[in-house]
């Protein structure tokens, strides 16, 4: 039922089945290397362009989320999937195979929230038993899409991020597990009117800012309700930024405050700058170290918040704004 | 207007948030990166003219040879690494432009021939050859109005 202005507090609440991560050879090599369930040698994974590899990865995470769950492709309603690519082709030509009806989604690095959000809500509303969501982001394929050819000689400045080359499946069902997706809060696009497409941290932050804010409002909960805020890819510079914003509406998250950007690469040896980004940075993070962690009972309850920056080569061009997205997942050990 | 001066706030506020890189470390690097691009060129000059080119030739010769080990290096990834420390001293020298010709080469040759190569090739590189030669034309046309008015002679 809906809770607040922007949430929805689940009657019977779903359940997360099972998850699956896979990601490239750089983020095998980062702190999280040996949690993901596939790491790639090879950045193109036996294929011959980024874009099929993308593909790659949201195939196997998908057959790996199912296979974990003993679930058939044919018990799955629906899928949920997206990714950066233009008119998402890395999921269309990913999951094809797998022949689930699909919804095919955009919401930049935020994708994995909106997949949940939405897979969440079609199982909750009883419209089938099983949903599937997915994202994926690779290195290759974004810095073709929205920066420069891999081999151009350039300097990254200290804010860019690094576009992960991963992708996180999340099987979402009836049946029993040890999480549940307990409540979801959509984002809005909030637009400060920034500019600068290489410190996508800021342009996010003002947006996670607000869904946290919606999501402890909505709830009527405190930060500390929460064991860890997690949010997407805000990296070093939006983390302080975000600080900042929630210290000025009143709110203190600095102690359970975690991001996915800073969680994945080491920035010290990784030489990732503000850390990771892309849809399978919040996606195969979540899969590979949050979920464990819920599991276990580590974490009672979690904020899930992936944070996307709204642009496209063109808008940015053109001399849009770059907005930002966010949504709250909240999940909660059973 | 309300609004116009709160993003301001927020952009100036970013501003100040975001760490940048050391201007005075990346000046001397990149002097040094270009210096020794430049020095490596002027040594190919030399050798030639000692080979009894004459200087046109000989400096035709030397663009050549620094253009095919940028391309090279560019291939084999090691051009980008030089570049993340030398950042602008190796952007400037012909060696830059020939590695943004063959970065997009390589990158768009999945996307086939025409389409792939053919169309993307100066995606980077496409900017300079055209204000370059506008740049090239305007001069002229000052050059040849000089002349044509007797100021010059």
């Amino acid at each position: 039922m809906t809770k607040g202005l922007q949430s929805i507090a689940f009657k019977e609440s779903p359940y997360l089945v099972s998850s699956a991560s896979v990601a490239g050879k750089k983020e095998g090599e980062g702190p999280l290397g040996k949690m993901f369930d596939m790491v790639e040698k090879e950045d193109l994974f036996g294929e011959n362009t980024w874009e099929e590899a993308e593909s790659t990865m949201q195939k196997e995470a998908c057959l790996l989320a199912m296979g974990k769950a003993h679930v058939e492709a044919k018990d799955v309603r629906y899928l949920f999937g997206g990714d950066l690519l233009r008119q998402g082709v890395a999921t269309s030509m990913g999951v094809s195979e797998l022949n689930i009806p699909l919804f095919g989604l955009f919401g930049a690095c935020s994708t994995s929230g909106e997949a949940l959000a939405l897979a969440s809500m079609s199982v909750a509303a009883g419209y089938g038993e099983y949903m599937l969501a997915v994202t994926s982001s690779h290195f290759g394929s974004a810095e073709k899409e929205f920066r420069f050819p891999l081999g151009y000689a350039n300097q990254r400045p200290l804010s860019a991020q690094w576009t992960v080359t991963g992708s996180g499946a999340f099987l979402v069902g009836t049946k029993r597990s040890h999480v549940r997706i307990t409540g979801v809060t959509v984002g809005k696009i909030v637009d400060y009117g920034l500019k600068d497409s290489q410190n996508m941290g800021a342009c996010m932050a003002p947006a996670a800012c607000d869904t946290i804010i919606r999501n402890l409002e909505d709830f009527g909960r405190k930060a500390e309700d929460y064991n860890r805020i997690i949010t997407g890819d805000l990296g070093y510079v939006g983390q302080s930024i975000l600080f900042d914003l929630m210290r000025g509406k009143g709110y203190d998250i600095k102690k359970n405050h975690m991001d996915c950007g800073m969680t994945i690469f080491d920035q010290m040896t990784q030489d990732t700058h503000a850390g990771g980004s892309g849809c399978g940075c919040a996606a195969t993070t979540l899969s590979a170290y949050i979920l464990p962690k819920v599991e276990r009972g580590e974490w009672k309850r979690v904020l899930f918040v992936p944070t996307g920056a709204l642009m496209s080569t063109v808008s940015y061009n053109e001399g849009a704004s770059v907005p930002g997205i966010a949504h709250g997942i909240v999940l909660e050990h059973c | 207007m309300d609004k116009e001066r709160q993003q301001q706030a927020y952009e100036n506020y970013v501003k100040k948030k975001t760490p940048v890189h050391n201007l005075p470390a990346n000046m001397g690097k990149a002097f040094i990166a270009g210096g020794v691009i430049c020095t490596v060129g002027q040594a190919v000059l030399n050798i030639c003219e000692k080979l009894g080119l004459d200087k046109d030739v000989s400096g035709g010769w030397t663009s050549m040879i620094l253009v095919v080990a940028s391309v090279l290096l560019t291939g084999f990834n090691i051009y980008p690494r030089i570049a993340k420390w030398g950042g602008a001293g190796t952007l400037v020298p012909i060696t830059g432009f020939a590695n943004s010709v063959a970065a997009p080469a390589i990158e768009y040759k999945k996307e086939g021939q025409v389409m792939g190569i053919g169309c993307k090739i100066f995606t980077i590189a496409g900017p300079v050859i055209l204000y370059g030669i506008f740049t090239s034309w305007v001069l002229g046309f000052g050059y040849w109005l000089l002349k044509v008015s007797g100021i010059i002679a």
